[in-house]
């Protein structure tokens, strides 16, 4: 078997008493476009959480292509190409979309800690970032401060910013939450847009969104895996209709 | 197609007006016209003129840690008074040349940021101002004790400070004046290229959004790092200006609530985060401190922190901020 993007073992976290993760082995295959899924609590933002580096397990390894990360700090995870994005937007709103995405890309270019030449020399750096708004479809709002935009458009500057870090594995913590259901199909369109050589987790709670962009799902129930499987497989199994028997009715 | 025709100069466009940022305006030189003015127009008033113009390089130096990389402290006289003891300590044992005397309290001003920054930095906000300020309290406890070396309580007195390039420092503060302007000026070039700087940019996102920057692996805890030792040497600087020039350290200069304290509030007054703050809001603290000190001796701080009460609520932003928002106004009604 080749070497997953993204693979763990037996992840493991306790708060006190609780555990929040039970023993997760979890692969997601190069290219992947692959769900995770699971009620309220099930521990779904600390598995991303545990991934990329900002909080540590109590148990078990994390590996990168084969390379155990376990150990490694958050930015130099990131530095290897495994890139998230935030559940509630994480922007700079203060900032501009275009300064919100050079930012990623300088930091990306190893160019961000440069004291002596103005930002704006780097002219390469800010035509990229542009360039990455206007593939997006959002070069209109560059220029505008991220606090004046909507939340739809909020969100879409939300996985710009991770583009810019031209990821290897993109851990996208629901990419929908809050938008407008009437805008939600943009945010579906860009990821299926998205270069198929990223290797992509979504964390979901739209279940529309996840049977129309996963071909792989994974349920996750109280910390621990259900189960595992295509998304004929999951939608048929009873013990996720059980699990998500009440979800559903009101969704 | 013609978006796609328009699409490059379009992007051309945002990315020219994006990219000039850090070009220089106008506007930017008026505070060195008004300076150079001053030295004319009120030729009795320069020794105040200097004190002034120093402590407008503190407060441009709390304004890089606070204004673009959102460290709030009550510590920032700790490195003020490093600088103004080093300084005066160099010219009362027989180091009286200023430009190296300053030089020198600036490194151990910038070396004492650093050790404490290195500690203090690994805290963040109400945790962050309690240690800053304990690091403060502590330097000037330090100092009081240390009376065979400082003067104590006395303050240190007994330098001797040699005549800056030739120009000796003279009653009326021609020198110390032309030496302030060219401290601050040097200064003030460099923090505005900081900054514009990418390094400068990306102290705005720790700003913003600390926890984004984690997540674009920005290694924060450095950038920080390294903008605290920056400004703890300019803060050095400017407590050894005002040293050199009036000739004498009290413990007064490490104080943590009447100088930590008091620069914050002078930075708030002008406008935080603007590079210009400190330019407007120390002499506009000043100029209130006297005309509430004749009014009413005694009680003439409670209406600094009256007019501070009143910008924080009607004029977040300070002076800047204030003059932002009826710019706003009138081109909109325009």
């Amino acid at each position: 078997m080749s070497d997953a993007a993204l693979e763990t073992r037996a992840l493991s976290m306790s708060f006190g008493a609780l555990r929040v993760a039970n023993a997760i082995d979890f692969r997601l295959e190069p290219g992947a476009r692959h769900a995770l899924i699971g009620p309220n609590g099930a521990g779904k933002t600390t598995f991303v959480n545990l991934v990329t580096g900002a909080l540590h397990p109590s148990g078990g390894r994390i590996l990168m292509g084969g390379a155990d990360v376990t150990g490694l700090a958050q930015a130099e995870r990131v530095k290897r190409g495994l890139v998230r994005t935030f559940q509630i937007t994480t922007l700079f709103r203060g900032l501009t979309v275009l300064e919100n995405v050079t930012l990623a890309v300088a930091e990306r270019i190893g160019v961000a800690g440069g004291i002596v030449r103005p930002a704006g020399r780097r002219r390469a750096v800010i035509e990229e970032a542009y360039a990455l708004l206007d593939r997006l479809g959002i070069a209109d709002d560059a220029l505008r401060l991220v606090k004046e935009l909507a939340y739809g458009r909020q969100r879409m500057v939300e996985i710009a910013v991770a583009l810019g870090l031209k990821p290897k594995v993109l851990l996208l913590d629901e990419p929908a939450a809050g938008v407008p259901s009437g805008e939600s199909g943009t945010i579906i369109d860009l990821i299926e847009g998205l270069p198929a050589d990223i290797s992509i987790l979504i964390i979901e709670h739209d279940m529309d969104l996840v049977f129309r962009l996963a071909r792989r799902i994974t349920v996750l129930v109280q910390g621990a895996v259900l189960v595992e499987g295509a998304p004929a497989e999951i939608a048929s199994d009873p013990r996720v209709r059980q699990v998500y028997l009440g979800e559903r009715e009101h969704a | 197609m013609s978006a796609t025709e328009a699409t490059p100069t379009a992007a051309a466009r945002v990315v020219d007006a994006f990219a000039r940022r850090h070009r220089l305006a106008w506007g930017e030189l008026v505070p060195w016209a008004v300076a150079v003015a001053a030295y004319f127009l009120f030729p009795d008033y320069l020794a105040l003129g200097s004190q002034v113009l120093a402590t407008i390089l503190f407060g441009l130096s709390l304004d890089l840690i606070l204004g673009y990389a959102g460290i709030v402290t009550l510590g920032h006289a700790a490195l003020f008074g490093a600088g103004a003891y080093t300084a005066g300590l160099l010219a009362a044992h027989g180091w009286g040349e200023p430009l190296s005397g300053l030089v020198i309290a600036a490194a151990v001003a910038g070396l004492v940021g650093l050790v404490s920054g290195a500690i203090v930095l690994r805290t963040q906000g109400l945790t962050l101002l309690m240690v800053t300020l304990v690091v403060a309290s502590m330097l000037y406890e330090a100092a009081n004790k240390a009376a065979a070396i400082t003067g104590g309580a006395d303050g240190l007195s007994g330098m001797n400070v040699l005549p800056v390039l030739g120009f000796s420092f003279d009653l009326y503060g021609q020198t110390a004046y032309w030496y302030c302007l060219s401290v601050l000026f040097l200064c003030w070039v460099i923090a505005r290229g900081i900054v514009h700087s990418p390094f400068g940019r990306s102290l705005t996102g720790i700003r913003e959004n600390e926890r984004r920057m984690h997540a674009i692996g920005s290694p924060v805890y450095w950038r920080r790092l390294t903008i605290y030792s920056i400004a703890a040497a300019m803060a050095g600087a400017s407590g050894a200006l005002i040293a050199q020039t009036t000739g004498f350290v009290g413990l007064d200069s490490l104080d943590p609530i009447n100088r930590s304290g008091a620069i914050l509030i002078m930075l708030i007054l002008g406008g935080v985060g603007r590079l210009y703050g400190a330019f407007i809001g120390v002499p506009l603290y000043m100029i209130l401190q006297d005309r509430f000190a004749a009014i009413d001796p005694v009680y003439w701080y409670f209406y600094i922190g009256l007019v501070l009460v009143l910008v924080v609520v009607f004029a977040p932003g300070g002076a800047f901020g204030l003059a932002d928002r009826l710019l706003r106004r009138v081109r909109r009604s325009a």
